[in-house]
């Protein structure tokens, strides 16, 4: 294993800069997640470490050594792809053993043989190592795809997507299952995708990509409670950050210069209004548009004046549809004119 | 990225819109491909039952329908024989094989073998021999194509096709005047290097399109995994190609195996291949008609016997789409 520096990465395609001037290190061992959106640079960061493309600036420094000009055999790094992830005319074992038997490594038949099982057992498929790779359902061709880069000890492994073409069930398990592993290894990983669950899990740090640019880096707890601008604390949190004018509701100072206020559930005080109450002032500031069942929780929509707000609820709030409710404001996230956050 | 993303998930809803057929349409679809394949078969049985009828029977009017098989087609192409007396037969010693009979009933003898097994192996080298590197080429062209940044790609594509635009046998008599330039006429490897020519662009063009279909995700896939790039080709994308390159070859093989007006205009002596000896087959007062239909009959049977072992490929190129990539 490894660390792992970009240094003003930049690579464009056409006239589209799809990684521009990145800088971003990942620590020995450490677990960093990608998050943004189709087309913010996320894979063509993972590709530019692979070798697989060629920065038209900047160096990726692997282990401290600088890779400028090394193919991607030479770079020693695996790399899971979101999908056509195995090779179809081998067998699960073949697939395994793929990566081993390459020239660069010629590993030794014994061993070979030891390791794949070993790392089989570590992905659960070792019941379907006689398999045709194509018999194999969604999940099971995930687990050998990172099995196959398992087998190596490169110094980096790099995940595009590995898990988005799995139903939610098996996305989960395989998310606990692959933090489980990468701590028992040791590795160091960066990992893509645009599932906010799977960063928030998963990811020692986060980095959100925009545009090509890395706008915020830090652990899950800063990027959530934290966020340097609108994008990022767009990218976080369930139901979406709900984005308003300054003045639009009670119970805060906002700083000069605000433009924006985020407030997320947990920025949002709702009691019932008192009956009789005319709506305006604290007292039924707000209606109740409709309420969303989930089971555990309740979303409610919230019309206030023009303006419709999404938050969640206990179950047992005792409210329904059309009911004249308060919403304060607690602390949420001011934002200025320019998206930047101000406090 | 993306969009080789958005043409999977397009590739894979269409997958499953395909729907049962009633067994009335099986039934009616089946007996056309049965009266479809009575039909072609036609020619070909004609040409089998030419072959075993004596030469009489060969050419009486009406047709034979029922008549005595006869081996002497067989005989007659394999071999050259000449006219004896009946008295010089009759002082022979007993006939030594079926074909030694057949021929003292006509008054001869055997003389020697006939040019047909040579005239047959040429077939088989130029035709092989030429097929191999046609796809060889073809596969190398078709993944630089595919995979590479190569400059003005679409015209150098267009360029390989536009040769496919003129029949070949217009540039007849240049090639000709080359190759009596070159020595390369009356060759094996002229005739090699002339089907290669004329089947490697349509080799470019089929296995491209099987090329361009293998996402190249397995080959950066293996490169990562520490492979070269043309060990990856070896590795990777060869074995998903096959049904391609057996597809492009068999074609290939048609083309350089009934190949006429070339190996006529080109070969005349010990690179002439079946096609042009076949016709020349001349027997007794006019042509020997059961000589020529079995020296048809068994150049047919290389090309049967080929795309039968690649039928298992064909059929899988079918189907390859409807797997899970």
């Amino acid at each position: 294993m490894a660390d792992v520096a970009l240094k003003g990465v930049t690579r464009s395609f056409g006239d589209k800069r799809a990684v521009d001037g990145l800088d971003l290190h990942i620590a020995d061992g450490e677990f960093v997640v990608l998050l943004g959106p189709t087309g913010a640079g996320k894979t063509t960061t993972l590709r530019l470490i692979a070798g697989l493309e060629k920065p038209d600036a900047g160096t990726v420094e692997i282990g401290g050594r600088p890779m400028n000009g090394e193919s991607a055999a030479g770079r020693d790094v695996a790399f899971v792809f979101q999908q056509y992830s195995l090779y179809p005319h081998l067998t699960v074992y073949e697939n395994l053993a793929f990566p081993l038997r390459s020239p660069a490594r010629r590993m030794d038949k014994a061993s070979l043989d030891a390791r794949v099982r070993q790392v089989a057992k570590m992905v659960r498929i070792d019941h379907k190592l006689e398999n045709r790779s194509t018999r194999l359902s969604g999940g099971e061709m995930q687990r050998v795809a990172i099995g196959r880069a398992l087998v190596r000890r490169p110094s980096i492994y790099l995940m595009d997507e590995p898990l988005s073409s799995l139903d939610a069930k098996l996305r989960g398990e395989l998310r606990l299952e692959l933090k489980r592993i990468q701590k028992e290894l040791g590795a160091t990983l960066l990992y893509v995708t645009h599932d906010q669950i799977e960063a928030m899990t998963m990811a020692d740090r986060i980095g959100i990509l925009a545009e090509g640019r890395l706008v915020q880096i830090g652990t899950p707890r800063e990027i959530y409670a934290n966020p340097a601008n609108l994008h990022v604390a767009a990218r976080l949190g369930q139901p979406h950050i709900n984005l308003m004018p300054a003045d639009l509701l009670p119970g805060v100072a906002a700083p000069a210069g605000t433009r924006t206020i985020g407030a997320r559930t947990e920025h949002l005080e709702i009691s019932r209004a008192r009956q009789g109450s005319a709506g305006l002032g604290p007292d039924g500031n707000a209606e109740v548009d409709w309420i969303e069942h989930l089971g555990d929780q309740n979303h409610l929509h919230i019309k206030v004046g023009g303006h419709k707000l999404v938050t969640l609820a206990d179950p047992d709030l005792p409210v329904e549809a059309g009911d004249r409710i308060s919403v304060r404001l607690k602390q949420p996230l001011y934002f200025g004119g320019d998206g930047q956050r101000l406090a | 990225m993306s969009s080789a993303k958005s043409a999977a998930t397009a590739t894979a809803s269409s997958a499953h819109s395909v729907v049962e057929p009633s067994p009335t349409s099986k039934r009616v679809a089946g007996a056309i491909v049965i009266l479809y394949a009575l039909i072609t078969l036609v020619p070909l049985v004609w040409i089998f039952l030419t072959s075993i009828k004596s030469p009489p029977d060969s050419i009486s009017y009406p047709p034979k329908i029922l008549f005595t098989p006869s081996l002497e087609g067989y005989c007659n192409l394999f071999t050259t024989r000449t006219r004896q007396t009946p008295d010089y037969i009759a002082a022979l010693p007993p006939p030594s094989g079926v074909c030694d009979a057949v021929t003292r009933e006509r008054n001869m003898v055997i003389a020697g073998a006939s040019n047909f097994l040579p005239r047959f192996a040429n077939s088989l080298i130029i035709a092989f021999g030429s097929t191999f590197l046609a796809v060889s080429l073809g596969t190398l062209a078709a993944y630089g194509f595919s995979r590479f940044k190569v400059p003005l790609a679409d015209d150098l594509l267009f360029f390989i096709l536009s040769t496919r635009m003129m029949p070949p046998i217009a540039v007849a008599i240049p090639i000709y005047l080359m190759y009596r330039q070159l020595g390369l006429s009356d060759t094996a490897l002229g005739m090699m290097l002339l089907y290669t020519a004329v089947n490697v662009s349509l080799a470019v063009w089929l296995l491209k399109g099987f090329i361009d279909e293998i996402p190249r995700e397995y080959e950066e896939a293996a490169m990562i995994d520490g492979y070269t790039r043309l060990q990856a080709f070896f590795k990777v994308v060869l074995p998903q190609a096959t049904t391609g390159i057996a597809a492009t070859a068999i074609f290939c093989l048609i083309f350089a195996w009934n190949e006429y007006a070339f190996a006529s205009l080109l070969t005349s002596g010990s690179a002439q291949t079946a096609p042009p000896f076949i016709p020349t087959i001349i027997g007794e007062g006019g042509q020997d008609w059961p000589a020529v239909a079995a020296g048809t009959t068994i150049f047919l049977v290389p090309i049967l016997v080929f795309t039968i072992l690649l039928r298992k490929q064909l059929l899988r190129g079918i189907t390859f789409g409807a797997v899970r990539k």
